[in-house]
């Protein structure tokens, strides 16, 4: 047991554990929590695989905006009875099925998947993943255009939020 | 010989090797060991802080400030916080236990984790990320969910309303602060603090003084100092969301604040104001340790003049100074930065510099105009006779009334 | 040291915690933190896929930066929708808002 993968599992683990408290729990702030600590770790892990932007822009974008913006939903749509009663729908057990039964097949149809068990490719240290995200991100024989298309779709979909949570009365 | 601090830190090394452990270990610990040296002398200058607060507030109301605890009052801030450890500690009805008392601890241990990126000199820093900029930005959207956590968990309508507020303001003044903070990193085309700093053989601030000054204001803000401390405003909204933490959780959030404005001016001084540069610094690094403090410290007390100078913003002047004044300003000087960037030649440091500042100058001109073009219409709008109700008529029927009621 | 398989079963099991979330969950924003966490799947399986196999080649964390996007995108617009729905019908439970009109 190397170091490194000691911290694969503990990494793995709170993260697991952190996004089974959030589907779990019955207080919906706690569950935002519990998702701030589940996207935390995934951040850890894209440490791990040598993403050091996407680490950070993984806690900038989802702890940063999205998970604040979702306590802010939370806190401005709650009703006092709503946290006593059942959280989770009648048809839980079904839903536990349908997810055992994905989790099996995926993992069965990876392992029969011959890549299975690669080993980690060593990557020269001169490479910088940095440099050569950014260069693709805006070189027009690379991802210019998806990241334009982001754009715009990032654009509309600001518009199209605050149109739509626009409260009429006040005008 | 200018360098004690790598003196040490290889005699501790080879100390650890001469035990027999193994290199991964011995850079653990090595790493540690930096973090907690480093983490020990930021919570130190912090109680400092206290105290040069106090005096440099007294100062500008033409005041003393604390002088009878020891000379010039240094030991206060040690009393303050001995009077801060004995109070009572508090758990509101109702709160959330857990939350409670997590969110003192994630305001102060976000602020410490800005010094791990800060190069205190040529050959001291914590580490040398090369996305060092953007976690500062992560570290700081960190601490805007301790302050969610900290007005939700109170169980109490003002700190929850205290806590929205100031994650707006916060949220909000993070846009324009980003975006001022992409020009250092165009001018040194790299991420990474140590990169911009030795990339400042001419300090930034004379080559993009106004992304400086926007990085200043939006600073200020996210703070959350005056004139931008709606949050806290006594009147208004009774300390906001930390109404219900007393003693020492308190203590953390002050603590806290204080130790952001000092971090808030180091980062400033790195990005703009040259960091650790200055005569000497090169040949002897702990002189490079000295001059980073000194800029820190001037920024931090630039920061207290605007706080004790400057009256509060309402909040619909604050939102709208960010989004119709500073987000389309740092947008257009990022944009103007990135132009000159590629125009200008590279290789002579005179024509860059001076193209830059010019280009500042020019925009900065420009957007006085706009403003000027602005309040003319502005002071038009209000000057406009508005109907108002007679004052006569009101007077003479409550006249009436009395005379008929007494008679 | 670490094969692939680890990366790909903890993408697995983390997706269809989040399917049991979203299938399972009354209350509407927690079915959208559900969704969260399966598009973080998806992310981190775009990165082991992109370490493992082609790391000469930076698609895969491009395509992660797009996924961000989209998922920031769809969360803004999804919890407009919750609180717009919040203000005309009181409730956030997914069951009941079921119909198109009264």
């Amino acid at each position: 047991m190397t170091a490194l993968q000691v911290i694969f599992l503990i990494t793995a683990v709170g993260t697991l554990g952190s996004a089974l408290m959030v589907v779990i729990t019955r207080n919906l702030v706690h569950a935002a929590l519990w998702l701030v600590a589940a996207l935390f770790g995934v951040a850890v892990i894209f440490v791990q695989l040598n993403a050091g932007f996407l680490a950070i822009a993984q806690v900038v974008i989802y702890i940063g905006a999205i998970a604040i913006l979702m306590i802010f939903a939370i806190m401005l749509t709650r009703r006092v009875a709503q946290d006593a009663g059942p959280q989770t729908n009648p048809n839980w057990a079904w839903a536990f099925l349908v997810a055992a039964v994905l989790f099996g097949g995926l993992t069965w149809l990876l392992s029969a998947w011959s890549g299975f068990s690669t080993p980690m490719p060593e990557i020269s240290s001169r490479a910088d993943p940095l440099r050569q995200l950014g260069q693709a991100l805006v070189s027009p024989n690379a991802y210019v255009l998806p990241f334009e298309v982001a754009s715009v779709l990032l654009v509309t979909a600001l518009i199209g939020a605050i149109m739509i949570a626009w409260d009429r009365k006040s005008g | 010989m200018g360098d004690p601090v790598t003196l040490i830190g290889k005699w501790l090394e080879n100390l650890f090797f001469g035990w027999g452990l193994s290199a991964g270990l011995v850079s653990l610990i090595m790493a540690v060991v930096g973090v907690v040296v480093i983490a020990s002398v930021v919570l130190v200058l912090d109680i400092f802080l206290v105290w040069v607060e106090r005096k440099i507030v007294a100062r500008f109301q033409d005041r003393l400030g604390p002088n009878r605890l020891g000379p010039f009052g240094l030991v206060q801030p040690i009393a303050d916080v001995i009077k801060l450890l004995i109070k009572e500690d508090i758990l509101p009805k109702g709160a959330d236990r857990f939350v409670y008392n997590l969110a003192p601890i994630l305001a102060l241990a976000t602020v410490l984790l800005l010094w791990a990126v800060l190069p205190l000199s040529s050959t001291i820093y914590g580490t040398n990320l090369n996305v060092g900029v953007l976690y500062i930005v992560a570290v700081g959207a960190i601490s805007t969910l301790g302050i969610i956590m900290a007005g939700w968990a109170s169980n109490n309508k003002y700190a929850l309303l205290g806590a929205f507020r100031t994650v707006a303001q916060m949220v909000s003044y993070e846009v324009p602060m980003v975006i001022a903070m992409l020009v250092p990193v165009i001018l040194a085309r790299s991420m990474g603090l140590k990169d911009i700093v030795d990339a400042q053989r001419i300090w930034f601030l004379f080559i993009a003084p106004l992304p400086a000054l926007i990085f200043l204001i939006t600073s200020i803000a996210e703070l959350g100092r005056a004139p931008f401390d709606l949050t806290e405003a006594e009147s208004e909204i009774v300390a906001g969301y930390h109404i219900e933490y007393t003693g020492m959780k308190f203590g953390l959030f002050y603590a806290g604040e204080l130790l952001h404005a000092l971090t808030v001016g180091g980062i400033i001084s790195t990005l703009f104001l040259g960091g650790w540069r200055g005569p000497g610094a090169e040949t002897y690094p702990i002189l490079g340790v000295f001059y980073f403090f000194i800029k820190a410290f001037f920024l931090y007390w630039v920061i207290m003049w605007v706080k004790y100078s400057l009256p509060r913003i309402r909040i619909d002047h604050m939102l709208n100074l960010n989004w119709k004044f500073l987000t389309p300003l740092s947008l257009a000087i990022l944009i103007v930065t990135a132009i000159l960037d590629k125009i200008l030649p590279r290789s002579s440091e005179a024509i860059y510099a001076l193209g830059m500042l010019a280009a500042n100058v020019v925009v900065g001109w420009i957007t006085l105009q706009l403003l000027r073009l602005n309040v003319r219409s502005e002071r038009k709008r209000v000057a406009e006779p508005k109907p108002v109700a007679q004052p006569e008529t009101s007077v003479a029927a409550v006249t009436s009334q009395t005379s008929s009621s007494s008679s | 040291m670490i094969p692939i398989s680890w990366y790909l079963i903890l993408t697995a099991a983390l997706f269809c915690i989040g399917l049991y979330g979203v299938l399972a969950r009354k209350n509407a924003v927690a079915i959208l933190m559900g969704i969260e966490l399966m598009l973080n799947s998806v992310n981190i399986n775009l990165v082991a896929f992109w370490r493992y196999l082609t790391p000469e080649i930076i698609a895969g964390q491009a395509f992660a930066v797009m996924v961000f996007a989209v998922s920031a995108a769809e969360v803004a617009v999804g919890l407009a929708l919750v609180i717009s729905i919040y203000r005309r019908r009181g409730t956030v439970v997914a069951d009941d808002i079921d119909m198109m009109r009264f």
